[in-house]
């Protein structure tokens, strides 16, 4: 696969230590006046290839603003953002939704699936964007959706399925193209134990597979998974800590 | 994504809200119907009023009666009509046939028919108002002088009567008197709007005189032309003869519309056939005018529509929007992709709309075989095309252009 392939020279001329993301003195400040809110107020943060960080806080604490621009679906108000070395906000519309469909895999907060399009179609849709043929786009959505526990669900459309099994939709949906990069926010929100167990192991596996990993959760015990723990409180890191990882 | 790809897309996203779909292309389908038909019935009801004025003949002039009393002094008589041909005052007229028209009831073998015009006039009659035979011959001078009772049978009438036997040497009642058909008009037109021109009789005058309406005055006289261009002409030889006859002040005038009352109107309204087919055609005209004014007003109120359903489903499609560009796909993919998906339905409505006013212009309606006019198609279905596509795209061109996380919390 193409990606592995743009990894692979990546990897070749840079320094092994060299960070994905990288970002210096972000801020977002959303409204005028009265109604500014400062959901980012200055944050730092460099994570390696290959990295499997948990990112906690509180509500309101500025984590899903943080994940939607290292998404590149939004942009700071004051800072660099640079993936893979490269300044994001000098990229054109094309090239973002490039880096978009090939580098990263999003999961969102509320799932975001399409209405009235089946589970299988919505999984397809990344692929469908990078190029991929029908029929191997349909085989791999399959896969994916099977990894999720969902292949007898295929045919569902969102509506037709719990909000758990929306969010595992969501998920396989990140992971079908394989990107080395998966923003998580909060995958397991809406899981029960044994959901969240499943998902957790997917994410360990793509771990294992040098994919590096941000997740956003509330528990502690999901972030207890991750190889790093990042707290955010009011728009700033308060703690950046480096686990085990618990298995 | 290949081109073919992206069009897949359009159709299952066309596929996927079938309601609004189907919404968004009746709203097209009805305006663009709307407009062609009832402009081909516009238009249908002008070409049939030409059609029945040109039947008339082009070169014949109507002198008709304005005066109420029958038989007041100024009214129109056979001696005043046989006056106009005259070679010296009247040089320019060729034909001179008095008309005297009633209504009555014709029946045979049981069969009963109100005919509309029942003529009584000259063989001339024939000639000048363009009327040709079909069958049988029409009656002769001589029939006139002796007054005999023969009739020649319009069109509708030969049908209403006598069904698909031969009429020629039948008999029919009319008014309790017996006349002999001898002669069938050829058809004027299938459908003519407002009259039917084929349902009609016509008799020698004298006979029609002695047994149905007595000897008065006519009620018209059909004078005609030598030619064309000798319409003018005649016209005002006419005019001269009928204002001495009448002791009317020289330089009284007659023509179509001043007939009416005021100081030193003539008893009487001279027409000539250029004269009738401009009232008439204005008249069609100003219904075709109508007409399109509420076929635009219906394709109007189709474009609210198609617009109220464009954009009652804005929030949800720039949602859509939104994760589409999440997922990576470039701006011009998803413009393409929302066009496409206009287009089809803009053009699939327009499309059966056609269709639909194709159909419909089959039957007649309101009496009117409706005729379709080109340019109206192409107005119609450039107008809802437009209007599909416009609201189709713009809304998805302005969500494309935003980025996605403003296009997913689009509210
Ligand atoms: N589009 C927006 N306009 C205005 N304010 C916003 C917007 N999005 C987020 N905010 C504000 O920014 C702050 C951070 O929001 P954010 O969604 O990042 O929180 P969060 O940490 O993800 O919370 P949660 O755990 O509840 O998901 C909040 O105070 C929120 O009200
Ligand atoms: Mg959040």
């Amino acid at each position: 696969m193409t990606l592995y392939l743009v990894d692979g020279a990546h990897r070749a001329t840079e320094a092994p230590d060299r960070p994905v993301l990288d970002i210096r003195g972000l801020t977002k400040v959303y409204g005028q006046g009265e109604a500014t809110v400062h959901a980012l107020r200055g944050v730092s943060l460099s994570i390696a290839a290959g990295d499997y960080v948990a990112i906690m806080g509180s509500s309101g604490s500025g984590k899903s603003t943080l994940m939607n621009i290292l998404g590149c679906l939004d942009v700071p108000s004051a800072g660099t953002y640079r993936l893979d070395g490269v300044d994001v906000s000098r990229l054109d519309d094309a090239r973002l939704a490039l880096v978009r469909n090939r580098r990263i895999g999003f999961v969102f907060q509320s799932f975001n699936l399409i209405p009235r399009t089946s589970a299988v179609a919505n999984v397809e849709l990344p692929l469908a964007y990078a190029g991929v043929k029908p029929a191997e786009r349909r085989r791999r959505a399959l896969a994916a959706l099977d990894m999720v526990g969902l292949a007898g669900r295929a045919d569902h459309e969102p509506n037709q399925l719990s909000g758990g099994q929306q969010q595992r939709v969501a998920v396989a949906r990140a992971l079908v193209t394989e990107p080395a990069l998966i923003l998580a926010d909060e995958p397991t929100g809406n899981l029960d134990s044994r959901s969240t167990e499943e998902v957790l192991a997917i994410l360990d596996q793509l771990h294992a597979a040098g994919r590096t990993i941000v997740m956003i959760t509330h528990e502690t015990d999901v972030a207890a998974r991750a190889r790093r723990l990042v707290t955010l409180f009011d728009g700033r890191i308060t703690t950046d800590v480096r686990q085990g990882g618990a298995r | 994504m290949s081109l073919l790809e992206i069009l897949r897309f359009a159709g299952r996203g066309v596929t996927t809200n079938k309601l609004r779909s189907a919404l968004t292309m009746l709203g097209i389908l009805i305006g663009v119907a709307a407009v062609i038909l009832l402009v081909a019935v516009g238009n249908g009801s002008a070409q049939a009023v030409n059609r029945s004025i040109e039947a008339l003949g082009t070169n014949t002039i109507t002198v008709s009666s304005t005066a109420r009393g029958a038989t007041t002094p100024s009214a129109l008589t056979v001696d005043i009509a046989q006056s106009l041909r005259d070679s010296a005052l009247a040089p320019d007229v060729r034909a001179v046939s008095p008309v005297v028209s009633t209504a009555p009831t014709m029946t045979h073998a049981g069969t009963e028919h109100p005919v509309a015009q029942f003529l009584g006039t000259y063989p001339t009659y024939f000639g000048s108002s363009n009327s040709p035979l079909a069958a049988g011959a029409a009656f002769t001078d001589q029939d006139v002088a002796q007054s005999r009772r023969v009739v020649v049978l319009g069109r509708t009438v030969a049908t209403e009567l006598f069904a698909d036997t031969d009429p020629v040497g039948q008999q029919v009642t009319v008014g309790g008197a017996l006349f002999t058909v001898v002669g069938v008009l050829a058809e004027k037109s299938s459908a003519s709007g407002f009259s039917d021109p084929d349902d009609l009789a016509v008799a020698p005058l004298t006979a029609v005189q002695q047994a149905l309406t007595g000897y008065g005055p006519v009620n018209s006289i059909l004078v005609e032309a030598t030619g064309p261009d000798r319409v003018d002409a005649a016209q005002q030889q006419v005019t001269q003869i009928l204002n001495q006859r009448l002791r009317l002040p020289a330089g009284t005038t007659a023509t179509g519309r001043g007939g009416g009352g005021g100081a030193g109107a003539a008893p009487y309204r001279i027409q000539n056939a250029a004269q009738l087919l401009a009232t008439r055609t204005e008249t069609a005209q100003t219904f075709t005018v109508l007409l399109g004014t509420v076929a635009g007003i219906s394709l109007l109120v189709g474009g609210i529509g198609i617009t109220n359903i464009m954009l009652v489903t804005v929030t949800e499609r720039t949602r859509e929007i939104g994760i589409r560009k999440a997922l990576g796909a470039p701006r011009r993919t998803i413009l393409t992709q929302f066009l496409a998906e206009a287009t089809m339905l803009s053009v699939l409505g327009g499309g059966l709309g056609v269709a639909a006013a194709l159909i419909g212009s089959r039957f007649t309606i309101v009496g009117v075989q409706p005729v379709i006019v080109p340019s109206s198609v192409a107005l119609a279905l450039g107008v809802s095309v437009a209007i599909g596509l416009f609201f189709g795209s713009v809304p998805a061109s302005r969500a494309a252009g935003l980025r996605p996380i403003d296009a997913l919390r689009y509210e």
